[in-house]
């Protein structure tokens, strides 16, 4: 296993978003994490990636565990995360923002860099090369020196997930990749992680609504509600579950 | 691609050239007005470019021009001045013995400028990169104020409010366009490495810069630090340049000056710093003019003095509309080479 967490709680003030929550992903498991809104799924997100603490429990990530770790110490150890409303660097190019997921890979200093010294040049060749090779992954690389925020609603949730890429993670965090695309691109974009996961060695963890989506895709899910876990196991027998469906749709059998 | 990198370097070095050959004419050719403007222009440059890295490149509003420009003046002015010269012009108290053992060159002076002004920043960031907001700006206005002040009640170092005069006249064209030079050119670097790209990631999206890895307070506090040596190291030219410095010199005003600079020029964009400090500082020398009475023919103007900066503000107001970017918004010059040869 890749991913564990071990009881993990997180209080704000008096509201439990997270209530004792432990799952384990397993290593190229592409994982979905589903639930209602204000289920806790971007918060656990949060958690992971340092961004929270947790009030209580254990997140382990290659058995190391990450409480207490710095966010960018985190991503360095190899998870990635995209986000729920695309967040990318909007003065800057497509190829300029897949730069940047390669910044803490270029290995020059500060001074090396005003000075220009050799070292700068070859490391600024070497991660333009990778970062291209990955814009040709895309299918997004003729868009390198377009402004990322120019291109269609579609195109930047790849920029994003190719920026997340460059990262070099193990894991990548997926919020609500799907959202706001039509049924195409929807298919276009499951294609597209299933083939990455092969490709670039991925775990996948990631948030959806999109209950087919999920389906084609998640090799298990975990439902929350209101913090709580309520199902995990497959997809398709989420859907079937009593407590699923109630938390969903609303528990008719009491009203 | 290899041959448009050359292309580049090829531009690149011409311009560095021509700027060169320009600083030997004007030097040469040039009344010592004249010179004396642009000495002013090239200082501000450094300024400009530097504190355009941090408030502009970084977007971290910062409000510590003056203070950092104070320091390197005094440090400067301190290390040039020989121990009778300090002497002589200390009147209100007399200075301690370290103050008058105080001397290195011109090129140590400078440099010991800068590095103190960039420790200071150094300690300084440490408080206040640790929080997100416009922390920084209040931090170091007060800043400002307190280097100020500072300077004004230790007369045992600084002389005071008399200040410090007669500091040799190091300065000239040589120097302080050289230094803007390099100063330029260091921040373009900067600009346009993987450390330029992480501030310009800090921003547009802290969350998401942090998200890719980046360290931001580490990548702020080097924006900070750099802004700050050059800072230190412009005052340190502009103490020789001007011979005489005083605490009043680096009042707020200063701060406010460069603002409207970079604003002008566009936040983010060394290019439109080089500009903004042209029309800044040129500017409102050749519109010395209009303070004058005038003679339209028709009928005479009397002398009106202050006009020059009513009709600067209205400039600056017909910009700021047109152009709410400023004059480059955050393009630079060779981004306007692109855009030609792409249509």
């Amino acid at each position: 296993m890749i991913l564990e967490l071990k009881g993990v709680t997180k209080k704000f003030g008096g509201v439990t978003a997270i209530n004792d929550t432990t799952f384990t992903v397993n290593s190229k498991e592409i994982y979905g994490l589903i639930g209602p809104n204000g289920a806790g799924k971007t918060t656990m997100f949060n958690i992971i990636t340092g961004n929270y603490q947790a009030t209580e429990g254990e997140v382990l990530f290659r058995s190391e565990k990450l409480n207490g770790l710095k966010p960018h110490t985190i991503v360095r150890k190899g998870i990635a995360r995209t986000f729920q409303n695309i967040r990318l660097f909007k003065t800057m190019t497509v190829m300029e923002n897949v730069l940047i997921g390669f910044d803490f890979q270029a290995n020059y200093t500060y001074l090396e860099s005003i000075f220009r010294f050799p070292r700068f040049f070859g490391e600024e060749k070497r991660i333009r090369k990778r970062a291209m090779e990955i814009l040709d992954y895309f299918g997004i690389a003729e868009f390198a020196d377009t402004k990322a925020t120019d291109l269609s609603y579609g195109q930047q949730r790849k920029v994003e997930i190719a920026r997340a890429l460059a990262t070099n993670p193990a894991l990548l965090l997926l919020d609500e990749p799907a959202a706001g695309m039509n049924p195409a691109e929807t298919k276009e974009l499951a294609t597209l992680i299933r083939s990455a996961r092969e490709d670039f060695d991925l775990t996948v963890l990631l948030i959806e609504h999109d209950m087919k989506f999920v389906n084609q895709l998640c090799d298990k899910v975990l439902v929350l509600d209101y913090g709580k876990t309520i199902f995990e196991g497959k997809p398709a027998d989420a859907i079937q579950d009593k407590e699923v469906v109630a938390a969903y749709l609303g528990d008719f059998a009491h009203d | 691609m290899n041959i448009v990198i050359r292309k580049d370097q090829w531009i690149n070095l011409a311009i560095i050239a021509s700027a060169l050959w320009f600083i030997w004419f004007a030097s040469t050719h040039f009344d010592k007005y004249t010179v004396r403007i642009l000495n002013n222009i090239a200082i501000f440059t450094i300024l400009a470019v530097s504190y355009n890295l941090i408030n502009g490149v970084t977007g971290q509003f910062s409000l510590e021009p003056n203070g950092f420009v104070a320091i390197g003046a005094y440090v400067t002015a301190l290390l040039l001045l020989d121990g009778d010269a300090k002497e002589y012009q200390y009147d209100i108290e007399d200075p301690y013995p370290w103050v008058l053992g105080l001397q290195a060159n011109f090129v140590w002076a400078l440099f010991f400028a800068g590095t103190f002004s960039a420790l200071l920043a150094l300690t300084l960031s440490f408080p206040v990169f640790r929080v997100r907001g416009d922390y920084l700006a209040i931090v170091t206005l007060g800043f400002g104020f307190i280097i100020r002040i500072l300077a004004i009640n230790n007369p045992e170092i600084t002389n005071g409010s008399l200040g410090l005069n007669d500091i040799p006249e190091f300065s000239n064209l040589y120097w302080t366009g050289g230094v803007a030079i390099l100063a330029v050119i260091g921040i373009l670097n900067v600009v346009n490495s993987k450390y330029g790209r992480a501030m310009k990631a800090v921003r547009d999206d802290e969350d998401a810069a942090i998200a890719m890895g980046v360290n931001t307070f580490k990548i702020k506090t080097f924006a900070f630090c750099t802004s700050a040596f050059l800072e230190g190291v412009g005052g340190g030219l502009l103490a020789a340049l001007l011979t005489s410095i005083s605490p009043d010199l680096f009042t707020f005003f200063f701060t406010f000056q460069l603002l409207i600079i970079i604003v002008l020029g566009g936040l983010g964009s060394t290019t439109g710093a080089i500009i903004g400090t042209v029309l800044v500082i040129g500017g409102a020398e050749w519109m010395r003019f209009l303070d004058e009475p005038m003679n339209f023919g028709l009928f005479e103007t009397p002398a009106m003095p202050g006009m020059r900066m009513v009709v600067f503000s209205i400039i600056l107001i017909f910009v700021m509309l047109f152009a709410r970017e400023g004059i480059m918004g955050k393009r630079e010059l060779t981004d306007l080479f692109k855009r030609k040869g792409k249509k």
